[in-house]
């Protein structure tokens, strides 16, 4: 049970406190209702490498990282096709330092034409490296592009091509900024040795003047319902063929997303699954293989990926999976194999929440779905998930009008 | 209206005493060490079983890391799948890894199932049976994935840069090549199980809200096993450096990016310095704040990311610059890696900087400590290294005193480019 208090400044920013004495340090995690989604097809990339501009200064505040870490912090941040969340950690005594920091970001960044300058090099280096430079660093941004005609999911959160990030203008920044980051549109989550009265006169102290902007309501194409089978095949200079196989699933809040996770894990999460035992170990079709899917906001991708063993026929190999798929569209799986993997997530569960940061994190995206207290509730709807659920989602998302298969062939 | 442009007041995080939590030990009925934290806020365990069986130890290349991977891969009684089904059931994770001296196999689960658990840890120290067809198949996967790494500018030099600077038949400096796993034999790998497991030199770290009948447990499950009747000294290896100190690889003729480390043979803990360039090493290249990123990626751009840190090897040490850079800036970068060394030869150094590199230690390490994993962590580290806290207090306490010209004299000794490995790969 994870334990917070809630209250909303005047100018919309929530504020979200968890108090956990146990440990010397201070958590302060802020989540921008923004993300990949929300960008101009034509000017992809663009909320990540807005992520990297907020350590180029701020109005007030010439340095972002070097006050942080003279109190003895740290941060990183991430960007995802849903949001935007930055946590820092500090030393509980010099919790004010992240919400002057903070706060200064809110109100208004720098604008310096030299940061954006240097990070769009440095987003180009992070492109190159994670998806240009590496084998198989393509497949997402040609499997969103197959599996997605209108929703925004189609793009990768670094970007369609590197032209757009190379092209990304100062007035594109501030507008972005203007847009998306004010109160309104973000949750502050302070966690670990802090007390909720101390919280609040801060948060009053350094958010509170902060002008409110303007909620952003987000209007994006939902993904029409996909009709018929799609595929794709690519030659690559890779030492092995690959198959990618994704179909339309649900959204993160609704009511079958706990079952079609627990599917994915019985399908290909581990060495107990029934793809790897079947696939890798049994048959040797595949090197390896994993069943997946991102838990994304909106209607997302249940996946899975194998790699083949040299020399199989990809045909053979995917007639291998859709065998296996059979199996759960057709028969109702036993008790101990459903028990197994809620247990799992019990498990992983109780691991994520030992860091004070990774509890602050799961707060504010808990409080973005719509109630931070969700998370407080999340393994008893994995609990109440029954076997019959996990066939009924196997007959009606497994289905081949609603797969996108790619074939990543090696052309040695 | 608050004022923005004032920094509020801090306490100094080097006013802070770091406290690091001792361990309880106890000794199990044949020797067998165990070492235990028992700290936490959820109800989960970590326990690691820690054999002297890493490389160090094998008479031919990829016998220790393929016997340590293949130890769950079925028992006399049980199935891979059986094994990894009923660690799977109880929301456990059962790793085992393998390093230069020693190999792990760690246990996480929750609280309550520890007692499950314990009985299949103890039937892979003793009763693993490497079957022809695990290893048939383990043979192949690894080759495969190794054919995909070996596409990576990355993984690429990291081998190489090992290699160049321990030699290729050092534990240090070897790396796996396909025929290896090809040469692979069931009978070999089963002889070093027995020597280097069963009949090998163990201790245990635990930690996490252990259930109070823990250390019964331990000596239940593992104090009846033949360990630690000899404490495998293993032999000495000699470090034979790559003459050439340069060298550069096209690992792919259309790759966009190079590899680059930077590497120098280097002091292990017990060396009086050790302490002290820790510091010098955060601000030179340790963290996000440090003069390498600050130069060379946040104002040049030529690199997602670029960081200096010491290989500590038990026997012997490396320091080590490592990053990706553009193609047609790999040269540019490794200019200014050099120039960076010179400043901290030549410049001085602030003393807002040091204060920064300062806070930003301390408050950090008050950070990692967090948590009874984090401590065991600094224990088996302490301890693997016959080291002990005076180690810890006399680091942190090193890090509070160290002055400028100190810092000076430290890179004036050490931070010579020509002592340097210099590698590329693109």
């Amino acid at each position: 049970m994870i334990g917070f208090e809630r209250f909303e400044l005047s100018n919309g920013l929530k504020v979200l406190v968890h108090e956990d004495t146990s440990t010397p340090m201070a958590v302060v995690n802020v989540l921008y209702d923004v993300g990949a989604r929300d960008e101009d097809p034509s000017r992809t990339g663009f909320a990540h490498l807005f992520e990297h501009l907020m350590f180029g200064g701020s109005v007030n505040v010439p340095d972002y990282d070097e006050p942080l870490q003279l109190a003895g912090g740290e941060n990183n941040a991430y960007t995802t096709n849903d949001l935007t969340n930055y946590y820092c950690q500090l030393p509980a005594d010099n919790l004010e330092t992240a919400f002057w920091l903070e706060s200064d970001r809110m109100l208004s960044l720098a604008f310096s034409k030299k940061s954006l300058d240097v990070q769009r090099k440095v987003v180009c280096e992070e492109f190159k490296e994670h998806y240009i430079n590496k084998p198989y660093g393509d497949v997402w941004h040609l499997m969103r592009e197959l599996a997605y005609k209108q929703h925004p999911y189609r793009w990768m959160t670094i970007g369609k091509e590197l032209s757009h990030i190379e092209n990304a203008q100062l007035d594109d920044v501030k507008n972005f900024f203007f847009k998306h980051y004010t109160p309104v549109n973000a949750i502050l989550v302070v966690a670990g040795n802090v007390k909720v009265d101390q919280v609040r006169a801060l948060s009053e102290k350094w958010f509170g003047g902060i002008p409110s902007g303007t909620r952003y309501e987000r209007k994006l194409h939902s993904e029409q319902p996909q009709q018929e089978e799609r595929r794709m095949t690519v030659h690559r200079n890779v030492p092995m063929d690959a198959i990618y196989k994704t179909w339309h699933m649900c959204a993160r809040r609704a009511d079958d997303y706990h079952a079609t996770d627990l599917l994915t894990d019985i399908l290909g999460g581990g060495a107990s699954s029934r793809l790897y035992q079947s696939l890798v170990k049994e048959q040797q079709l595949f090197s390896n293989i994993s069943c997946y899917h991102f838990g994304s906001l909106d209607a997302g991708l249940l996946t899975i990926e194998g790699q083949l063993v040299k020399g199989v026929e990809i045909q053979k190999a995917e007639a291998a999976i859709e065998a296996e798929l059979d199996k759960v569209r057709e028969n109702i799986l036993d008790d101990r194999e459903l028990q197994k993997v809620k247990n799992k997530t019990e498990s992983i569960m109780a691991f994520e929440d030992m860091s004070v940061m990774n509890r602050a994190g799961s707060l504010a995206f808990y409080e973005l779905l719509g109630d931070g207290n969700w998370m407080n509730h999340e393994f008893a709807k994995y609990q109440n998930v029954q076997s019959s659920d996990l066939q009924r989602i196997a007959q009606t998302v497994l289905q081949p009008t609603n797969s996108n298969t790619l074939w990543y062939l090696s052309n040695n | 209206m608050v004022n923005r442009t004032i920094a509020p007041p801090i306490k100094d995080a080097v006013e802070y005493d770091i406290m690091l939590k001792r361990p309880e030990t106890f000794s199990l009925t044949n020797g067998v060490k165990v070492y235990r934290v028992q700290a936490g806020t959820e109800e989960v365990v970590q326990i690691e079983w820690v054999f002297r069986a890493g490389n160090w130890f094998e008479k031919k290349r990829t016998i220790a890391s393929s016997t340590n991977f293949l130890i769950k891969n079925g028992t006399s009684s049980r199935s891979a799948y059986e094994i990894n089904e009923f660690v799977d059931f109880y929301g456990a994770y059962l790793n085992r890894t393998c390093f230069n001296e020693t190999a792990v196999i760690t246990l996480h689960c929750l609280s309550k199932q520890l007692e499950q658990l314990l009985p299949l840890v103890r039937e892979l120290i003793t009763d693993a049976i490497f079957s022809e067809q695990e290893l048939t198949i383990y043979r192949q996967n690894m080759k495969q994935k190794l054919a995909v790494n070996l596409k990576k500018c990355d993984f690429v030099a990291g081998r190489k840069i090992d290699a160049m600077l321990f030699g290729e038949h050092h534990p240090y400096g070897v790396f796996s090549r396909t025929e290896d796993y090809d040469a692979l034999d069931r009978e070999e790998l089963r002889k070093f199980y027995s020597e280097y497991y069963t009949h090998g030199y163990c201790t245990i770290f635990s930690a996490g809200i252990l259930p109070s009948n823990s250390s019964a447990l331990m000596e239940r499950y593992f104090g009846d096993l033949p360990l630690n009747t000899d404490a495998k000294e293993g032999v000495q290896h000699a470090i034979v450096p790559q003459s050439d100190k340069q060298l550069e690889l096209i690992n792919d003729p259309d790759g966009v990016q190079g590899a680059i480390r930077i590497a120098r043979p280097f002091i292990t803990r017990h060396h009086p310095d050790f302490p002290k360039v820790q510091v010098l090493n955060a601000l030179f290249g340790g963290f996000f704040g440090s003069r390498l990123m600050t130069n060379i990626r946040e104002d040049k751009g030529y690199t997602y990311g670029i960081y200096s840190y010491f290989q500590n090897h038990i026997h012997a040490g490396a320091w080590m610059i490592s990053t990706e850079a553009g193609r047609d800036v790999c040269r540019a970068t490794i200019d200014e890696v050099y120039k960076e060394m010179r400043e901290l030869r030549e410049g001085d150094i602030d003393a807002d900087e040091l204060m920064l590199v300062k806070n930003y230690l301390i408050g950090t390490l008050l950070g990692d400590l967090d948590g009874p994993f984090q401590i065991i962590g600094r224990w088996k580290n302490l301890i693997l290294n016959g080291l002990d806290d005076q180690f810890f207090y006399h680091s942190v306490a090193t890090i509070k005193s160290i002055g400028a010209e100190e810092l000076k004299e430290l890179a004036n000794k050490y931070l010579h480019p020509e002592e340097f490995y210099e590698l590329v790969v693109v």
